[in-house]
């Protein structure tokens, strides 16, 4: 009985008009992708960055801050794709949500040798990703610039992995809805987990 | 949920002029989290501070709870870290010229909370004393 109940949800997900996500994938169907707030920050230099500007590109936009230390341990993970994945289209950018700001962020950057761009996030931006009450919190950003997978907490390597490939394999997909929800964008919470 | 740091009411302390007394606080983080001491690991991570800001007394020291040494899955070494119910003194100088009666004396306590998978940012919450000065 189970067992047909579950085949006969596979069966409704084999006739979505979405293309399919992997099995036991963390992306989202197309269908339930939202798109992703622009925001203008600026980096080390002062200048300002759009998330527009990685248009076309798969992004991970990591909110983090020096003194998260589960944030931290991420950290060489994304410097790691970046290295990896940099020339299929994907880019990391990391959003410092440190009150000290630069003073803070640049001797941390030096130190761990991030490779990718960092920029000093504001409150404006932490509440269009829904109020990011917990550090990290990452999102998975799909060539549309819509968001693919929410990562609230500390997350594992081979899902951030696997989720990037799939979504570096993938074409470029419709435009989405232009919201974000106001709770993270119906991010798991509390065990790493992902929506 | 970013979780909250309790602070428990402190019954009226009574003072002496020219002489000195010792408050103490308790304070407690909900199970499951814990906060930097005062004293953390790293010099990234954010103390637990209290500062007092205004009021008769003098600040004369500040008695820390002793931290624990924890591991989380997060860190590769121990952290210094309070958790649960904690106690905070402070040693005041009471002035000669303080004023007689009742008044208060007011701080704030920071602190930066996580569990074993997140971190929530840094909050500043009141403390305050109610005095009855003679």
């Amino acid at each position: 009985m189970a067992i047909a109940g579950v085949a006969a949800i596979l069966g409704l997900i084999a006739c979505s008009p979405s293309r399919p996500v992997r099995q036991g994938s963390l992306v989202k169907e197309d269908s339930q992708r939202k798109h992703a707030p622009d925001f203008a920050l600026k980096d080390a230099n002062g200048k300002l960055v759009h998330l527009a500007d990685y248009k076309g590109k798969v992004v991970v936009l990591d909110f983090w801050a020096t003194w998260c230390g589960p944030c931290v341990v991420e950290i060489p993970w994304f410097t790691e794709f970046q290295r990896k994945y940099k020339d299929r289209g994907f880019e990391v950018v990391g959003v410092s949500m440190d009150d000290e700001g630069w003073k803070a962020i640049t001797p941390f950057v030096e130190r761990r040798k991030i490779n990718y761009r960092v920029l000093l996030g504001d409150d404006k931006t932490g509440d269009q990703y829904g109020g990011l009450e917990a550090l990290p919190t990452t999102f998975l950003i799909d060539r549309s610039g819509r968001i693919a997978s929410v990562h609230v907490g500390l997350s594992g390597k081979k899902e951030f992995e696997d989720a990037i490939e799939e979504l570096l394999e993938a074409p470029a997909g419709p435009a989405g809805d232009t919201s974000v929800s106001a709770n993270g964008a119906d991010a798991h919470r509390g065990t790493g987990a992902h929506s | 949920m970013a979780p909250t740091l309790t602070v428990a009411p402190v019954p009226t302390v009574k003072a002496h002029k020219g002489a000195t007394a010792v408050v103490t606080f308790k304070a407690v983080l909900p199970p499951g989290y814990h906060a930097n001491s005062n004293t953390p690991t790293d010099a990234y991570l954010i103390p637990l501070t209290l500062k007092w800001t205004g009021g008769p007394l003098q600040a004369d020291g500040i008695t820390y709870p002793k931290p624990s040494q924890e591991k989380y899955s997060f860190s590769e070494k121990p952290l210094s870290v309070v958790t649960g119910e904690f106690s905070i003194s402070t040693k005041f100088k009471v002035p000669a010229d303080a004023p007689t009666g009742a008044s208060a004396q007011n701080g704030t306590l920071r602190y930066q909370a996580c569990n074993d998978r997140m971190c929530f940012a840094p909050k500043t919450v009141p403390v305050s004393l109610s005095l009855d000065i003679e």
